[in-house]
């Protein structure tokens, strides 16, 4: 009888999810500890205390629209990367339904997009999903062809969450700007979702070319909690949550201060370390994948090819292993210390297989035996050995037990 | 993972998403055939397909005289609800030294998810396979020694004669989470239509939303 891989004697605790979640690092906590109980007052108040805590919240807005290569006031604080998306779309829409109720997306989006199209859909807008080819690419072609008069908002993410697949922004910005000048128009305005891509690629958003930029704190290593939605000086939206007047009138409530110093501190570390750090996750991912093939049969890989971080992630590993069923891998992987995703049907509460991996154009048991792991900070070679020390016997044990053969 | 993150915890405000007797059938299956197994079954029952992300079968040793399950074995393919459903499944089965045929046939997939500890409610679907691919086992013994009489076919109506909707599709939409005829014409947009068809819809809802969570 073919048995499960023996139980380590010392279970290491293997954090590979960290496109779901990072840590918040020492020096970014450190940095946010001063504003809980300290210094903590509002940032409208007009005495000493409240001042200098309006002038952290400047100095904070100030760091990273310079990152941006963007103005103060363009950088709105919210309450995460779903708020920021949500502002983005429904405050375009809502803004801009009389010139047109048009918006192009992609059908690789995070739920944070998608939800608000299908909210808008419901009211009457029209939504395009552009289709991607099977490394999770738009085609920039297709998207010009998809813009019309009536269209108001183009909004395609920087990197994909599950497959790491990057997509080229800037050309997709350059393509846009040119069409508006030749149409003498404002819109479409374009969005993009940089989530994922906050730690690791360029967030300059004249290169990019963007008009509104999701980011976010929790996926580099700052606190959860708070996003930030970039929009460019003139490009006028309609707020979605009423009140003070905070954050431009765009987002009223009082500002969550250690959380924007957080955010401020997370993104300054992870720009100024992101070409050692990219280059470090490269060569361990490679790694991993190389160790993957040889020791595991009848693997794919998702997404992107590896090794050039415009075109995928440096951290993401998505791979399919014919056979298993993700999420039985992943409570098996558990069971060892080690923890990733899965895009498998049995993981959602949809019952159905991950959107991008059928946008992809994966079978359904290639996506149901889909393992995510993103690498992140405390990742080492020694991690990935330990990992493969495991999961070849997981899969074998797992394949042993299923009636389908491969 | 959109973030379909690693949900494997609850977020009902329990803690764990599956409960110790899963895991423990989830991690230490019982009774399933090895590939290079020698079993000597005389009936087998087959559901799922890869695609649909659940695959099971289930082989029986049955004694005829007795009319009696004396053995079982399974391979699954699946999520770990799947596996620790058959496992238990086929725990049942042989245990007392096996289980009258006439007990098998009225098993319900509720007595699979009790002996389970339960299971969250999106994943019920797991033991109604396991359930099912024990009926089919059955149903092959009953055409090999001709008992007609006794074969149990998931009897398929029309229900929705506009949209060929059959009771088994309103059935599966009670097991992905629909409750009320709104979630399940969402899904099916079944009686739509077919008007005349809504108050049978709605019997159905009813008895199927008793049987799988009543």
């Amino acid at each position: 009888m073919n048995n499960f891989p023996e139980k380590p004697k010392e279970k290491r605790g293997i954090y590979m999810d960290h496109a779901a979640t990072t840590y918040i690092e020492p020096d970014i906590k450190k940095a946010m500890d001063l504003y809980f109980s300290d210094l903590f007052a509002n940032p409208a108040g007009l005495y000493g205390l409240a001042q200098e805590i309006n002038g952290v919240l400047n100095d904070s807005r100030r760091s990273i629209a310079k990152i941006l290569g963007a103005l103060s006031d363009n950088i709105i604080f919210t309450g995460s990367g779903t708020s920021s998306d949500n502002l983005a779309i429904f405050g375009t829409a809502y803004q801009h339904q009389e010139i047109g109720k048009h918006i192009i997306t992609t059908k690789i989006e995070h739920k944070a997009v998608l939800e608000p199209c299908r909210r808008l859909e419901a009211q009457g807008f029209e939504i395009t999903y552009l289709d991607v080819n099977e490394y999770g690419q738009i085609d920039i072609k297709k998207l010009k062809q998809a813009i019309r008069p009536d269209t108001i908002l183009v909004s395609i993410m920087y990197a994909n969450n599950e497959i790491g697949t990057v997509e080229p922004i800037a050309e997709i910005g350059k393509e846009i700007l040119k069409i508006r000048k030749e149409n003498n128009s404002n819109f479409p305005y374009f969005h993009t979702d940089a989530c994922q891509a906050t730690g690791s690629l360029d967030l300059n958003v004249e290169k990019l070319h963007v008009d509104l930029m999701t980011i976010n704190g929790s996926k580099m290593y700052g606190p959860k909690g708070i996003g930030v939605l970039y929009k460019r000086r003139g490009l006028v939206i309609q707020p979605m949550v009423l009140g003070g007047g905070q954050e431009m009138g765009l987002n009223s409530g009082t500002e969550n201060i250690p959380n924007i110093v957080g955010i401020a501190k997370a993104l300054e570390l992870a720009q100024a370390n992101k070409t050692v750090e990219n280059k470090r996750l490269i060569e361990l991912r490679d790694y991993f994948w190389q160790e993957v093939k040889n020791k595991i049969s009848n693997v794919r890989l998702n997404g992107s090819e590896l090794g050039d971080e415009s075109i995928r992630l440096p951290n993401n590993l998505n791979i399919s292993i014919l056979g298993i069923e993700g999420e039985s891998a992943l409570l098996y992987l558990d069971s060892y210390g080690i923890a990733c995703s899965t895009g498998s049907a049995c993981n959602s509460k949809s019952l159905e297989a991950s959107h991008v991996h059928v946008a992809c154009g994966l079978k359904h048991e290639e996506a149901h035996g889909s393992l995510r792991f993103t690498l992140g900070h405390r990742n080492t070679k020694e991690d990935i050995d330990y990992v493969m020390k495991y999961l070849p016997g997981i899969v074998e044990k797992l394949r042993e037990i299923s009636p389908i053969k491969i | 993972m959109t973030d379909q993150e690693a949900t494997i915890r609850g977020n009902d405000g329990t803690n764990w998403f599956y409960s110790e007797e899963v895991k423990d059938h989830f991690f230490n299956p019982r009774n399933f055939l090895h590939h290079d197994e020698k079993f000597e079954s005389n009936a087998m029952g087959k559901v799922g397909s890869p695609a649909c992300g659940d695959e099971m079968i289930i082989w029986l040793k049955i004694n005829k005289d007795e009319d009696k399950i004396i053995d079982c074995r399974w391979q699954t393919f699946g999520c770990g609800s799947a596996i620790a459903s058959t496992s238990v499944l086929s725990e049942m089965v042989k245990e007392n030294g096996g289980m009258k045929i006439d007990t098998a046939l009225s098993l319900k997939p509720q007595e699979i998810t009790d002996r389970l500890g339960g299971l969250p409610i999106r994943k019920i679907h797991c033991s109604v396979l396991g359930d099912k691919a024990l009926q089919e086992a059955l149903n092959d013994w009953f055409r090999k020694t001709g008992q007609y009489d006794r074969i149990i076919t998931a009897g398929k109506k029309v229900i929705d004669k506009v949209l060929n909707i059959t009771d088994r599709d309103i059935e599966e939409a009670i097991l992905e989470g629909a409750r009320t005829l709104e979630d399940v014409q969402d899904k099916l947009k079944v009686g739509i239509g077919d008007p005349e068809a809504i108050p049978q819809i709605e019997d159905l809802i009813k008895f199927y939303t008793e049987k799988y969570y009543g």
